[in-house]
């Protein structure tokens, strides 16, 4: 199994989304005084302030924003993995989150701008949270 | 409009060694001080206001000072990565515009070559917050983080590998004409120190897709500071004054459905040109931050030089280096050849305030107009960008 750094608690703002993680579940916000989608999680709303948001969760799929694959990084964790591609992908609720996208193969051919990919929960060596990433759909 | 002559730089000092074992970086702050202090013509205790990034060890001004044997009226602890001294000299102009400090110091030292600091090579790991939380696990290294801006301004623009090159090749040719930056690079051990072609940049390995190697700048150790002034302290310096006339601030980060090829300069240098009473097209030489090819690339659309999206032909037909026609950048060998010890904001600055006064070892002449555009933190997420214009009488 992979062996990537896991999140670190106490942390109040991304708590609730890392438990959602382990349940399967891929949880953002929105405010409840101007519909903002926010995310990463944070308990004030980042369009206007407002302390009152609301947790959804999401279908999981979304669209590559923008990528590179890391050919090689020397830190435990990663160092196994071999090339591997950092992402951006804008979910279709309208959040864009750092992510990694894995395919069969070369991923400096295999991932595209525009690709649309969908989460899977990769368990972890390093811990008890899965890491969401993301494969083609 | 106008331009104002609120604040000059008088004295400027680079650390020339990029390979120094032995000397601390609050070492090199305090040696940089002085030759700068030299440069102008003043004296240590003439300096009355205190800019810091905290680089040299934590506390910022509160160690700073004690360490010099300064007393500072006015501290300003501003650290924003890279871009910090764009800051720092955007608000030494606006203090000594307000008539609190007369003589404004900032001052860099960084070990990172001889230290093996990690600028920038492997992940950012530390202990709970909620941005490590969301990315520590996806291993995104500085340089992919930049990569990601530059496969997305390939995509959206259709801007070229070879376009880009064209920023590492006029770089290099000042580098091979800045003896401090060939001394650099020779002591760094570059496996070439010499010209290199867009081929060669094209050839070089790729450390994280779509950046190769000789688009990524070198990590050294290196410092210097800069002495800023007051229009009547400017009166008696030894060298002719650097006018401080524009300056401008402002951040970017992720956001849900934001453009990342638009850095923060976008609203920096605006703001800065504004304030100076000048446009783009009359600048005659621009200091941008090269951490890479893509930092460059973005900062010049983003501050006017050309338009969001066109900056492949801007470039392309190789008109940087200082003895083409057209814009030219970077005269010192810039980060990718000469210097980057972690926050290379400071050396835009010395370097354009050399342009201005005539020193450059690749002189641009008559050069009149100058801006610095440093970029701090991570361009493809939060970052900072600060720019300054400056002008010589």
């Amino acid at each position: 199994m992979p062996n990537r750094p896991q999140p670190h608690f106490p942390e109040p703002d991304t708590k609730h989304y890392w438990d959602g993680v382990k349940e399967g579940e891929l949880r953002y916000q929105t405010c409840n005084s101007c519909n903002a989608v926010n995310f990463y999680p944070t308990a004030h709303c980042q369009a206007c302030g407002s302390g009152s948001q609301a947790w959804k969760v999401s279908k999981g799929e979304g669209t590559v924003y923008t990528f590179s694959v890391v050919m090689q990084n020397r830190i435990p964790g990663f160092q196994e993995l071999g090339a591997y591609a950092v992402a951006y992908v804008d979910l279709d609720e309208g959040f864009r989150m750092l992510t990694n996208v894995l395919v069969d193969g070369d991923p400096t051919t295999g991932v595209k701008i525009g690709q649309r990919v969908r989460v899977d929960y990769e368990k972890q060596d390093s811990g008890e949270y899965p890491i969401p990433v993301f494969r083609p759909m | 409009m106008s331009q104002s002559r609120q604040a000059a730089i008088a004295g400027i000092h680079e650390y020339p060694l990029r390979v120094a074992p032995g000397v601390s970086a609050m070492q090199i702050k305090a040696a940089s001080l002085k030759a700068a202090l030299d440069d102008a013509g003043l004296k240590w205790s003439d300096v009355d206001g205190l800019y810091d990034a905290g680089d040299g060890e934590g506390g910022g001004g509160l160690g700073l000072a004690a360490y010099l044997g300064l007393k500072p009226r006015v501290i300003d602890t501003t650290q924003v990565g890279g871009s910090s001294y764009e800051f720092h000299t955007a608000h030494a102009l606006r203090d000594i515009a307000a008539g609190r400090v007369r003589v404004a110091v900032t001052t860099y030292g960084s070990t990172a070559a001889s230290s093996r600091m990690a600028i920038g090579t492997g992940g950012r790991f530390g202990g709970a917050s909620w941005q490590t939380n969301m990315e520590a696990p996806y291993g995104s290294t500085l340089i992919s983080n930049y990569a990601m801006v530059k496969q997305r301004h390939m995509h959206q623009y259709g801007t070229t590998n070879e376009q880009l090159a064209e920023i590492s090749v006029a770089t290099r040719k000042h580098a091979m004409r800045n003896p401090d930056a060939v001394k650099a690079m020779t002591d760094l051990q570059f496996v070439k120190v010499d010209n290199i072609t867009v081929a060669d940049v094209l050839e070089s390995r790729v450390v994280a897709t779509p950046l190769r190697l000789l688009e990524c700048c070198m990590v050294s150790d290196g410092g210097g500071a800069l002495v800023i002034v007051s229009p009547e302290v400017a009166r008696d310096i030894k060298k002719k004054p650097v006018w401080v006339i524009g300056s401008g601030e402002a951040t970017k980060y992720r956001e849900n459905g934001g453009d990342i090829t638009v850095s923060a300069g976008a609203q920096s240098g605006p703001a800065a040109f504004a304030q100076a009473g000048v446009t783009p097209s009359e600048i005659d030489i621009a200091m941008i931050y090269d951490s890479f090819t893509i930092t460059v690339a973005t900062c010049l659309e983003d501050l006017g030089f050309c338009k969001k999206g066109e900056v492949g032909a801007f470039i392309g037909d190789g008109h940087l280096a200082f003895d083409k026609p057209g814009l030219t950048i970077n005269t010192d060998g810039g980060g990718l050849s000469s210097n980057h010890p972690g926050m290379r904001g400071l050396f835009l600055l010395l370097e354009a305030t050399r342009q201005l006064r005539g020193e450059s070892t690749s002189q641009v002449n008559g050069a009149k107009l100058a801006v610095a555009h440093g970029n701090g933190g991570l361009l493809g997420a939060t970052h900072t960008g600060g720019t300054v214009v400056l002008a010589a009488d």
